[in-house]
């Protein structure tokens, strides 16, 4: 079975390690708050200028002041910190993030990856996307493996504007998890009732297959 | 010199059309609203707008796209506003998408003295052509420039005779580097406290680059997705 959205929040949140401090892009990201475990302590990025992220609010508490970088209403957490937009991109470009994760259009075999702009359909912008992949030495892109007509989204060549040139270096699908290095996407992990043919037919990209792959631990 | 004034009208005289203006915040928060409003209200046209977002549809700075007062915009994600896409599709606008990051660092650069510097935000994507290139330490980087305004509009919580500012929580975004960054700086402000009561240790913005302050009136603080805890 493919894994649903909130199995693929899941599974990243498995790769989080404590004191971490982590950017959550928009959608499937966002969901990875909630599995983080009681014992693993992180601090939630938001490149508006917000350290210490803490839960949607309760009606009460709702602050016109006090959102996160998709607009919606948060708060912050007793051990929180406020700043402006440059500090907060210091922090994300010099490395001091310890991992993002974002989702995507398209991932290349050599780690570009698509995120921002569909040319004639979706001129949004790109935001902090493109700051994020440059910097971030840990990215993990969390995305479908194929699109809604089931054609892969793991590409040799990305045909959409790029994001950011070979900087992904691990992807977690519905299908799969995957690593990246100079030879392509390496299958690391199955979703649970998931073949590696299968993979290996959604995958356009080179797809590295070595020794017995295992199921994922969800 | 009297840098605080009665309200947003008594400084329109600095604001002429074909001018650059920065507007703080992000998304709406922390938008100048009265100073947004009262440009909107005015005719002035062939406007170049940095920001990063430009309002929703009639809200915000998209009360500038609908008068058709906006020449150019520099920005980072416009993705709130559907006017603006259809006019950007129809190349009624001109419009410079800059990341996030390098649209915050090119302001406070601007506003720091600094011409240029390098990222590597953009390298290998549409943001780097035409870019000069340089490699430090086997990294390539491209090399943006930084960016001044004839006016800047910011908005803070609170701010005194001296045009020290003190923000509230996420609203302080991008109005700290813009405050730098305009020849002339104006900042409304929620509350003028009296002289002496904001503490100096906890200074956002010290007034030596706020030219003109007032009170604004009757803020609006529209929430773009208000998202409760009980809703997941």
């Amino acid at each position: 079975m493919a894994l649903t959205k909130e199995q693929i929040a899941q599974r990243i949140a498995l790769e989080i390690k404590d004191g971490y401090y982590i950017n959550l892009g928009i959608g499937i990201p966002t969901l990875i708050a909630n599995y983080i475990p009681d014992d693993v302590h992180v601090t939630l990025h938001s490149e508006n200028g917000l350290l210490g992220m803490g839960p949607f609010p309760s009606d009460e508490n709702v602050d016109a002041d006090l959102i996160n970088a998709g607009k919606q209403t948060v708060t912050v957490l007793p051990d929180g910190a406020f700043f402006d937009s440059s500090m907060s991109f210091a922090m994300i470009r010099g490395g001091h993030i310890d991992l993002t994760v974002l989702g995507a259009f398209e991932v290349s075999e050599a780690g570009d990856i698509a995120s921002w702009k569909i040319p004639g359909k979706m001129i949004k912008g790109m935001g902090g996307a493109m700051d994020l992949v440059a910097a971030a030495d840990n990215i993990i892109v969390a995305m479908q493996h194929t699109n809604r007509a089931g054609e892969s989204k793991l590409l040799k060549k990305c045909t959409l504007p790029l994001t950011g040139a070979n900087c992904i270096k691990k992807i977690v699908t519905d299908l799969a998890l995957l690593e990246l290095d100079e030879r392509g996407f390496v299958l690391k992990e199955r979703a649970p009732g998931v073949s590696v043919d299968h993979i290996q037919k959604s995958t356009e990209g080179n797809l590295i297959i070595e020794g017995e792959i295992p199921e994922m631990k969800l | 010199m009297k840098k605080v004034v009665e309200n947003a009208n008594d400084l329109m005289y600095l604001l002429k059309s074909g001018m650059t203006i920065m507007s703080g915040g992000f998304g709406l928060c922390g938008i100048p609203e009265n100073m947004i409003n009262a440009v909107s209200d005015s005719e002035l046209k062939d406007l170049t707008v940095i920001s990063n977002n430009i309002g929703v549809d009639n809200f915000g700075l998209g009360k500038w796209l609908t008068k058709r007062q906006i020449k150019k915009i520099l920005a980072s994600y416009v993705g709130e506003n559907k006017e603006f896409e259809r006019m950007l599709i129809n190349g009624e606008v001109e419009m410079e998408f800059v990341p996030q990051g390098t649209l915050a660092e090119r302001i406070r650069a601007g506003g720091a003295g600094i011409p240029a510097f390098y990222v590597a935000t953009g390298v290998g994507t549409e943001i780097a052509e035409g870019k000069e290139t340089k490699t430090f330490d086997g990294k390539t980087y491209i090399m943006e420039r930084g960016l001044k305004a004839d006016i800047a509009l910011i908005k803070a919580w609170k701010g005194d005779d001296a045009g020290n500012l003190v923000f509230k929580a996420t609203a302080q975004n991008f109005n700290t580097a813009m405050a730098m960054a305009g020849k002339v700086t104006i900042a409304e402000v929620e509350e003028i406290v009296p002289s002496g009561s904001l503490d100096p240790n906890h200074i956002h913005v010290p007034g030596i680059f706020v030219q003109h302050i007032f009170e604004g009136k009757n803020y609006e603080k529209r929430i773009e997705r208000i998202t409760l805890s009980n809703q997941i």
